[in-house]
């Protein structure tokens, strides 16, 4: 279900704005270069076997904290169109609970900017393995 | 220039450029002849049934099919007796069944080699079966070409050798493996010989007598046939050494509640229902590759890998895996992410592959941790590379 867009974070709003206004696959690809240029980054410890998440065909780490029942996650790849798409990701995760983050249709976020093919199960950008890591993430705690 | 005359014999090429697209991954799977769609549904319509069982009709229109594609691939690589070959589910369930058939002849202390590029079909079996039998797995390394190092080869088979893996071509470099000169060297030492063909049996005709292996293994959806077929040629005398491995159905000959005899080779091991319909699919595809002039396709086919190489080596910061000799090239290029390049390259329309290949060990050995590949098929035209190029060029552009 989509959701109205004045209660998305402001990360996600502004996300929807630009890519929204993007006029093709050419535009859409820098815009996503730019996005994964912006990702908090990640210690070179962060960037663990342990936080290593399988399933993507390049390297993906994801940290997560539990911010008062609300998650915080940073991530980063070795590929920049795949940060892009992580950055645009946690845009629109930040600071969901445990219960949001099971429930959330990421596929909807992902057609919304024009992005559905990254989706895809045949796809090698791994979005869904790093969604699933961070349900696992908010279950863990519970 | 450079067109390929058999491309509109390929249906899809056309829907695909209708969409935009343009493919160049056919060493992964091959587009498909209308020669094999109408086969297929002319099986189906006419009649499906099991082979080898019943009496009537349709059953035996079926198994004179069925049993007339193991005769023309008999025929396509000079294989004297089609009883020689076994149907499988494709190359890899092919070297599956010879690390369980041959697994009594491998004792604690022998040695399985293999080389360096193995696709993992043809590495994890052995490295499994050397694992339950203690036995060791020797890895022969590659010259710089991106071939079997034939000195380094000449040390590590030894009398311990009990059988050799290797790939006639390679399916990251596209590199042929000197097996005139491996071959021997195995045989020499009394070792069983295993030879990959999955890429190989694509390019060109094999004599696999000629060739001097013990056991051949090839997929169909690779030579332009149907998913689900694959086949393992071998010796006489080889495959008279394999023990049955998978029980059921057909593969039987006598059986009470507490034994069974089993039939020799091919039937013995093609347990349960076949993929019929593939097999008769397959038959159609080798009638119709036998249409084509050999020595025009192989020529067609020269022609593109010239181009790719050619095309490849011109941009800056692109570096090949190996000397590709042909249907394939892989390459990687200097701070570009393989995964950042595939993402353009398939936002432009434009097939080709990007990772590991199926052969992980391979990519860490090259010290890449993936690489883009582009393989050509029949069909392909010099356009196609064109297209590739182009949208190349642009991606390596938006990367800078």
């Amino acid at each position: 279900m989509t959701i109205d867009p004045s209660a998305l974070p402001a990360a996600a709003q502004a996300a929807l704005a630009e890519f929204g206004a993007a006029g093709g696959w050419e535009q859409r690809a820098r815009l996503l270069m730019s996005w994964g240029e912006r990702l908090e980054p990640l210690t070179d410890a962060e960037r663990s076997d342990e936080n290593l998440v399988h399933g993507c065909e390049s390297r993906v780490w994801l940290v997560g904290e539990d911010e008062d029942g609300h998650w915080h996650f940073r991530g980063s790849s070795e590929a920049r169109l795949l940060r892009g798409l992580l950055a645009v990701l946690l845009a629109r995760v930040d600071s969901l609970t445990a219960d949001e983050l099971q429930s959330l249709d990421v596929a909807d976020w992902f057609a919304q900017l024009g992005l559905s093919r990254q989706l895809s199960p045949s796809r090698a950008s791994g979005m869904n393995a790093v969604l699933q890591r961070m349900r696992d993430k908010g279950r863990e705690r519970r | 220039m450079l067109s390929s005359p058999w491309r509109s014999d390929f249906p899809a090429l056309a829907v695909l450029e209708a969409q935009g697209e343009i493919y160049l991954d056919s060493a992964a799977t091959a587009q498909k002849p209308q020669a094999l769609i109408n086969a297929l549904s002319g099986y189906y319509t006419s009649g499906a049934a099991n082979v080898h069982r019943a009496q009537h009709t349709t059953a035996e229109r079926a198994t004179r099919a069925f049993e007339g594609t193991r005769e023309k691939l008999a025929a396509w690589l000079n294989v004297p007796g089609a009883d020689q070959l076994i149907f499988t589910r494709g190359a890899t369930e092919a070297l599956n069944l010879l690390a369980y058939g041959l697994e009594h002849l491998v004792r604690p202390g022998d040695e399985i080699v293999v080389s360096a590029l193995e696709h993992h079909a043809n590495l994890l079996p052995w490295q499994q079966l050397a694992l339950r039998r203690g036995a060791r797995l020797v890895i022969l390394p590659l010259d710089l070409a991106g071939a079997v190092d034939l000195p380094a080869a000449r040390r590590l088979i030894s009398a311990h050798t009990r059988l050799l893996a290797v790939s006639q071509l390679s399916n990251v470099l596209g590199t042929w493996q000197p097996l005139t000169e491996l071959l021997p060297l195995a045989r020499a030492q009394g070792a069983l010989t295993v030879v990959d063909g999955a890429q190989g049996i694509v390019h060109g005709r094999h004599d696999l007598p000629a060739l001097g292996c013990d056991f051949y293994v090839l997929s169909s959806h690779k030579l332009y046939g149907p998913e689900g077929v694959g086949a393992l040629y071998g010796r006489r005398e080889a495959l008279a050494q394999l023990r049955h491995w998978q029980f059921g159905g057909e593969m039987v000959e006598i059986a009470d509640y507490q034994h069974a005899d089993f039939r020799p080779a091919p039937l013995g091991f093609e347990a349960g229902t076949p993929p019929i319909a593939g097999v008769i699919g397959l038959g159609a595809v080798l009638d119709y590759l036998l249409t084509l002039d050999e020595t025009a396709v192989a020529q067609h086919e020269a022609a593109l890998h010239a181009k790719l190489v050619a095309g490849l080596g011109k941009r800056r910061g692109l570096h090949l895996l190996g000397r590709p000799q042909a249907a394939l090239a892989s390459f990687a290029v200097d701070g570009v992410h393989h995964g950042d390049l595939a993402h353009l390259l398939t936002e432009q329309g434009v097939a080709v592959r990007s990772g590991t290949h199926c052969a992980m060990p391979l990519m860490n050995s090259l010290g890449r941790t993936g690489a883009i590949r582009v393989s050509l098929g029949l069909y392909n035209d010099g356009a196609d590379l064109d297209v590739f190029f182009a949208a190349l060029d642009r991606a390596l552009e938006m990367l800078a």
